[in-house]
């Protein structure tokens, strides 16, 4: 059973840019992947918070897109 | 020492002093007066038609608050030498910096856009189709980035950025009552009552003020300045006199279509300076140029955020000051951003109304966390050291970090659904 890879999705050529860019976007995340700032309990409340504002805007604009769709 | 001796002396300091803030200056003063761009200058030309010079108080309150966030930017740059984007990804991690990035990214381009809509439209009043507009806007801006050095580009730039007081003049031309402009404009109150169209204008004159662009602008254009920690002082002084041309500007657009177009029904400046065009050929003329200007400015600051954002977090080499083979992820970037807005703006039919709302949605989700993320960082006494937040600057910032995030959500919510809170 032959294997699917990126240059088989896409090409040899197109395959190797997809390859390179996951690649570095792997690099990326491992590079930052622990943060540096001291998580102190008002950096964790300031996170949270922004974790639920941005999951109460995605709702509503989930729901705005709703409301056009009806 | 005699009295000529101290005058001398005072003299030379004064003029080392303005020598020193003359090299020194740029980004500051840059930003603030992009801050003024093609969506700034409509809702300030609508704010004046709508409510004459009964809001100019609640510009003057923008100045401090423009002030203390975009002075943050100076600190962080100067000390940690990262823009915004890689000091986001390096403290907070992964997740939050792809977040801030790709938002970025997207509200960048959407904004671009309506910086390329409000150029074209303002070159319109001219009769010069929006297709050469685009293709002489692009290639000078491209050259502006190509000559390889950022001293250059940003002394142009401040040349640009000193048109955008073109509106000063522009006031004078309509002879405004000086006692009235400070009688009703000084004095804060609501002209018409609080009603939900005076606080959607209130919203949309702060959404102007600080937009997210502008914390990685100018961040990361003090690490390619190269500014050092003994240089903030000046920088500084650099914001602090951008914040107040940004708010002078804005006042004196609002006096313009306060005497001229008070009372009428302006739905962006170049319709008012298409109106003005019609009665007073030079005004129109001005209003026109001011806003291709504001456009212009805008664009060329937004695009290199963009670029300079890219160049961070991918870790390619990213800076004015080195050659196209140097750095040609870069410059690609700066490209690909020009041509992709100004190609949607040259799209027919394509939604253009649509986009300039959706900006203000998209941008509405990620400047609280820009902003939030700037406050924490300038607590961290790691990264920070000396230069952190006082007590004083966390009061300040956190105030109006706080405030500019109820009133964007608030802006945000209110573009979605109209009439929300009331007419």
């Amino acid at each position: 059973m032959t294997m699917v890879t990126v240059e088989n999705v896409f090409g040899a050529r197109l395959g190797s840019v997809v390859r390179r860019m996951t690649d570095k976007i792997t690099a990326i995340n491992r590079k930052y992947a622990q943060p540096r700032i001291t998580m102190s309990r008002g950096v964790k409340i300031s996170l949270l918070f922004l974790r639920l504002y941005l999951l109460f805007l995605v709702l509503l604009l989930g729901y705005k897109f709703w409301t056009l769709l009806r | 020492m005699d009295f000529r001796s101290t005058f001398f002396y005072k003299y030379r300091r004064f003029i080392k002093a303005i020598k020193i803030y003359l090299l020194l200056s740029g980004p500051g003063l840059i930003v603030m007066l992009a801050d003024n761009d093609a969506g700034g200058i409509t809702t300030y030309a609508v704010t004046g038609a709508k409510f004459g010079y009964g809001l100019i108080w609640f510009l003057l309150l923008m100045f401090p608050v423009a002030y203390v966030v975009q002075e943050m930017t100076v600190r962080l740059g100067a000390v940690t030498k990262r823009g915004h984007a890689e000091a986001i990804f390096d403290a907070f991690g992964s997740f939050w910096g792809w977040f801030s990035f790709l938002d970025l990214a997207l509200v960048n381009w959407l904004t671009l856009i309506t910086e390329f809509i409000g150029m074209t439209a303002a070159m319109s009043i001219f009769h010069i189709p929006p297709f050469l507009t685009l293709t002489v806007v692009s290639i000078v801006m491209l050259l502006m980035v190509l000559q390889g050095r950022y001293w250059t580009w940003e002394k142009i730039a401040i040349a640009f950025a000193v048109l955008n007081l073109i509106y000063i003049p522009a006031a004078f031309l309509v002879h405004p009552s000086v006692g009235e402009v400070l009688g009703q404009g000084l004095i804060p109150h609501f002209p018409g009552g609080f009603t939900g169209t005076m606080f959607f204008f209130l919203m949309a004159n702060i959404g102007t003020t600080i937009a997210p662009w502008m914390i990685f602008f100018q961040q990361s254009a003090v690490v390619d300045k190269g500014l050092k920690e003994k240089d903030i002082p000046w920088g500084q002084v650099d914001t602090l006199v951008g914040s107040a041309f940004t708010v002078i500007v804005a006042i004196f657009v609002i006096v313009v279509t306060g005497t001229v177009l008070y009372g009428s029904e302006v739905e962006s400046a170049a319709q008012a300076a298409a109106t003005m065009m019609t009665t007073n050929p030079y005004l129109g003329t001005f209003i026109a140029i001011g806003l291709f200007d504001a456009g212009f400015l805008g664009a060329i600051c937004i695009s290199l955020a963009s670029s300079w954002a890219f160049g961070e977090v991918f870790g390619w080499a990213h800076s004015l000051n080195l050659k196209i083979r140097e750095a040609p992820w870069f410059y690609a970037c700066y490209l690909f951003a020009l041509v992709s807005a100004g190609g949607v703006v040259l799209i027919p039919g394509a939604p253009l109304v649509l986009i300039t709302l959706f900006v203000q949605v998209i941008a509405v989700t990620l400047l609280p966390a820009a902003l939030v993320f700037l406050i924490l960082l300038l607590n961290n006494e790691e990264i920070m050291g000396e230069y952190r937040n006082t007590h004083l600057q966390n009061i300040a910032g956190a105030t109006i970090v706080i405030a500019i995030i109820i009133l964007s959500t608030l802006y945000g919510i209110t573009t979605l659904f109209p009439g929300l809170i009331g007419p």
